[in-house]
Formats: structure tokens, C-alpha cells, sequence
């Protein structure tokens, strides 16, 4: 599971959870694996991001270090952030682990890189 | 000497013929302007006499670069030719091209060139062949330069029409063209995806690899967590177990398009509080399960008060329900308009009992509209059918409120099922049948 997935996942389909986002990670295993760099990618895709839960998700894997409170309006031309950002939402991965949901602390397993977000039908709302 | 033939003109319309594949003839018009959207070159057909049988096709395009262009994305189209002349008639043909300026039929001393002819629905021996080059040459053009059959600078073409494929040919053509080839289309990419040379197989995964191929990120969800995980039954004839590497992953690693992997989810699609409310897709593409080989179905319980004892959760299966058929389509349409980003397109495949489809059966949604929809027939009575749909608004809670709706529910009569797959399981059959044979 790379962190850009992450940001887009919440555990609201759990019955009565209105608050799951953003999952927590806790990882057992983690990697870095190398993804052709796309800067207009990361263009595009930055203001459809929330900020605060990539950055709170990067620290949990152990790949925070240096990334800035707040996102720059742009960051068109600066190549240092943009492949800092590259890495994090598409290099670094999840391979396994647990995803938990922050509002009933249930628990998502991720094996293989693949996160199982399937619940069982007395959970579903 | 630069050539005469191709020479831009600024953004003048100029007349181009498209050669069709004779395939798919529901996709070809469709498949055209949406390339036209996609590379964004203007184009004018006239549809009005369009007939989507006939190969063949003239439209206007402002440059050859266009031109190019289309043709590196399109699977439907054969080639692409400058249009030259045209007639009814290989006599009107040839008057229609002295009438020409000089300069538009000429091949200089030096530069080569090389004319072939081709009969669509009838074929032409060599000698009959032969005779129109020389009439051609000796009448209306002025082609000065070396013949070469291998690689020449310009290929020239007289493509002649005698009707839709399997009627009986008339002697004479209906139509001639007479066209400077410019680019050939992209059939050659569909045996380079063959079913039979790829790793995994298994049917809404298999589009991931053509949207990578054209540079999309792609994400996917399937609720068989056995499938993800490459351990599930294997789709492909003879083969007794998945093999370890068959996952969507390595797919796209055999074509080189692992960059362009995201993620895979085991999930269920009709949960759509599993996405944070934020549009994000350029497009959702998706074949949704038919019940053909992969039972519809969804996580859920008829029994109010089921419960799971602690000591069995970590091992247990959720129970799954049917899924029925109009209500994967309302909700694949609310889930495509909340979270399609804006002008983001939708595409699926809707089968469809041919003897009571009508217009009326394509669910709708405030928020999409309908760009295309073209049939697949299966056979005389089932087909499918693939919709198009566009975000044209963004979606409100309270505008939408009521969301997708269908006016007439296809699949309402219960024995929809049993004649669309008692007819399609004698389609696969005959398949096995052929495939074993």
C-alpha cells in the first residue's frame, strides 16, 4: 500500500463511524521501491491530497524527516520537494501491517502490499 | 525538393479518408471523437450519411499531425490516407483527379513512390490490379519518380467499395478513393495484449493494463480476496493453480508499466464511505460482475441481530448477499458522480437482453451525462452494451439527492438472468468447445 492510497481510505463504512480518517498505520514491514519520476503527477495531484494525514502517515512508516508543516501553494520548479514528494506518496510502501481505525480502534490487515478493507456483514452500516 | 503531397497549410480543413478495422462497428465513430477529445485535434465528419459498416470514412482534419496522432491511439483504425480523389466510377475517378492542380498529383524525379490496390468485399487478382495503375499513371498522373515497393517516400492508394462485408459484391465498385497514405492505427496492440501471453487473467482487472499503457495511474478494488492474492481458481483453461507471481502487479511489471501501479484494494465497491469525499478519478472503468463467472455480491445480513462469536473473527468469512443487477448500476453512477473529478468520464459494460432493450433501461444521474454507447452483440438476442458517461456538474448532496435512477428497469423481470446467461453459457460452451478442439 503506497501512502497516496492511504490518504484516500477512511473506515466510515464501519456502522456508526463518522470520524475514520485518517487511518492510523502500523507497519511491520516497510519499503522503498523505485517509481519513475512524474512531476506533473504530483502537480495534479497535490491539492486533491489532505496534507496533515500524509504527513502524520510518513511519520508512522519512518519517512517523515524534513517534510514541511504545510504544503506550499505551488511547487512548480522546486525539484528537491517534488521528488521528496514523489517519494512518499508513490515509492515508499506498506507491505505489511495493520491499518487502525481512529475512531474504534478495529483493525485492517495489509499482507502482500494489499490492504483488506472487507468487514464482516454484522459491522457494515 | 520537398514533397508536394502533405504539405501543411496552416489551419486549413483538409480532407483525410480513415480505413476502419471491420470490427466493432458500434466503437468506430465513437472511438474517433473521443481520440479527437483526448489529443486534441479538431475534426469534422458528416454524420448524417455515415455507414457503419462501410470501412471507410472521409473527415477533415486541419494538419497530417492530427492525423498522427489519432492514429497512435487508435485500436479501430486501419490506416489513415490524405484524400486525394474520389468517384463513383474509375472514369469519374480519373476526371476528378486531371481536374486537379498539377502540383496535387505529382511525384518528382526524385522521390519514389508506390501505388496499391485493394477491394473491400471482393477480391482483386493482380491483373485487374495492374490495369488501374497503369490507367492511373497513364491518365491522370504525373508521378516522375523511381517505384519502390519496400520503403518508398509516398504510398499511394485506390481502395475501391463493393458493400458491406458478405453481401454479394456487385462488377463494379460503388465508391473508388485515391489516397496518399499518412499512418497506419494501432491493431498491432491488440496482439500484443493477447489474453494468451498475459501473466493474470481475470476480467475488470485485465482494463488496468490498457489504461497504464496509455499513461494512467491505476487503482483497483476487488471483494474476492483470493483473486488479489493470486489464489484463487485460475480463470485459464488447463491450469490447475495460479502461479505465485500472477497478481495485477506483475502484469504491468510483463509490459513495463509498473510505474504506473498504485494500489489494489480487497474491498467491497458498494461501500463508498471507504473513499475520503474528495473527487479524485479522471475516469472509473470498470466490466462489474454479471454473475456469468463472478457471483454478484456485497457484505451484508438479512438477520438483524447476527453476531460473530470473538473466538471465530479473526478467521471468518463474511457472509455475502446477492447483489442485484440495477442496483450495482445506481450505485457504480453515485459513487462515479461524487467521485469522478470534474469531466471525468465513466465506463462500463451493461449486458442487455436485446428483444426488450430500449434507450430508457441506461440508468441516469444529474450529474453525468451520455457520451456514447455502443453494442457488442453477442448473438441474435444478447449483447452488451458500452456506456460512456461524462461529470458535467459537481455533485451536491442535496441537489442529487435522489441520485441514480433508471426510467425502465432492465433487469427488473426475474427472468432476465435466466435467458441473458442461459444464452451467454451456450456462447461459452461453444467457446470451450471450439478452444478444445
Amino acid at each position: 500500500m503506497k501512502l497516496l492510497t492511504h490518504n484516500m481510505l477512511t473506515s466510515n463504512i464501519i456502522k456508526g463511524v463518522t470520524k475514520g480518517f485518517p487511518l492510523g498505520i502500523q507497519p511491520s514491514r516497510v519499503e522503498v521501491q523505485e517509481v519513475d519520476f512524474n512531476p506533473d503527477f504530483i502537480t495534479r495531484i497535490l491539492p486533491k491530497l489532505d496534507w496533515p494525514a500524509l504527513r502524520q502517515a510518513a511519520t508512522e512508516v519512518g519517512h517523515g524527516d524534513g517534510l514541511p508543516e504545510a504544503l506550499p501553494e505551488s511547487v512548480d520548479g522546486d525539484e528537491g520537494l517534488q521528488k521528496m514528494l514523489h517519494n512518499i506518496l508513490l515509492q515508499v510502501e506498506v507491505l505489511e501491517g495493520e491499518l487502525v481505525c481512529p475512531e474504534t480502534g478495529r483493525k485492517f490487515p495489509i499482507q502482500n502490499g494489499i490492504p483488506n478493507m472487507l468487514l464482516n456483514e454484522t459491522e457494515v452500516s | 525538393m520537398a514533397a508536394r503531397f502533405g504539405r501543411g497549410m496552416g489551419d486549413a480543413w483538409k480532407r483525410y479518408l480513415f480505413h476502419f478495422a471491420n470490427d466493432h462497428f458500434d466503437f468506430k465513430l465513437a472511438e474517433l471523437k473521443s481520440l479527437a477529445t483526448t489529443v486534441g485535434c479538431k475534426l469534422r465528419v458528416q454524420e448524417e450519411n455515415y455507414d457503419k459498416e462501410c470501412p471507410f470514412l472521409e473527415l477533415q482534419l486541419q494538419s497530417e499531425e492530427d492525423g498522427k496522432l489519432l492514429m497512435q491511439r487508435s485500436t479501430l483504425g486501419r490506416s489513415l490516407y490524405e484524400l486525394v480523389a474520389e468517384g463513383r466510377t474509375f472514369a469519374e475517378l480519373c476526371d476528378n483527379l486531371q481536374k486537379l492542380p498539377e502540383s496535387q498529383r505529382t511525384v518528382s524525379c526524385n522521390e519514389s513512390f508506390r501505388i496499391q490496390v485493394e477491394g473491400f468485399n471482393k477480391r482483386l487478382n493482380q491483373a485487374a490490379k495492374v490495369e488501374r495503375i497503369e490507367a492511373l499513371l497513364e491518365s491522370s498522373l504525373k508521378f516522375d519518380g523511381k517505384v519502390n515497393l519496400k520503403q518508398p517516400d509516398h504510398s499511394f492508394h485506390l481502395l475501391e467499395y463493393y458493400g458491406h462485408e458478405g453481401t454479394r459484391p456487385p462488377d463494379q465498385p460503388y465508391w473508388l478513393y485515391f489516397g496518399r497514405w499518412v499512418a497506419d492505427g494501432q491493431r498491432e496492440k491488440i496482439r500484443q495484449f493477447h489474453l494468451q501471453k498475459r501473466h493474470f487473467i481475470g476480467n475488470t482487472r485485465s482494463l488496468l493494463v490498457a489504461c497504464a499503457h496509455h499513461g494512467a495511474y491505476v487503482m483497483g478494488t476487488d471483494i474476492d480476496y483470493m483473486l488479489l492474492h493470486a489464489k484463487a481458481r485460475p480463470s485459464r483453461h488447463n491450469q490447475k493453480r495460479r502461479e505465485k507471481d500472477e497478481s495485477i502487479r506483475a502484469n504491468l511489471r510483463q509490459y513495463g508499466l509498473e510505474s504506473q501501479y498504485l494500489d489494489v484494494l480487497v474491498a467491497d465497491a458498494s461501500q463508498h464511505t471507504l473513499w475520503r469525499s474528495q473527487p479524485m478519478f479522471d475516469a472509473i472503468i470498470t466490466d462489474p460482475p454479471y454473475g456469468i463467472r463472478e457471483p454478484t455480491l456485497k457484505i451484508g445480513t438479512d438477520n438483524p441481530k447476527a453476531s460473530i462469536p470473538d473466538d471465530c473473527k479473526d478467521n471468518h468469512h463474511p457472509q455475502r448477499l446477492r447483489y442485484h443487477l440495477s442496483d450495482i448500476f445506481r450505485d457504480l453512477l453515485n459513487f462515479a458522480a461524487r467521485f469522478l473529478k470534474m469531466n471525468g468520464r465513466l465506463v462500463y459494460w451493461l449486458p442487455v437482453y436485446r428483444p426488450d432493450y430500449s434507450e430508457a433501461n441506461i440508468p441516469q444521474h444529474p450529474c453525468l451525462q451520455m457520451v456514447a454507447n455502443c453494442e457488442q452483440t453477442l448473438n441474435t438476442t444478447i449483447s452488451r452494451r458500452l456506456i460512456t458517461m461524462e461529470k458535467i456538474a459537481e455533485h451536491q448532496e442535496q441537489l442529487s439527492k435522489e441520485g441514480a435512477t433508471v426510467e425502465v428497469d432492465h433487469y427488473e423481470d426475474k427472468s432476465f438472468r435466466e435467458r441473458y446467461f442461459r444464452a451467454n453459457r451456450t456462447i461459452i460452451a461453444e467457446q470451450e468447445a471450439a478452444n478444445n478442439s
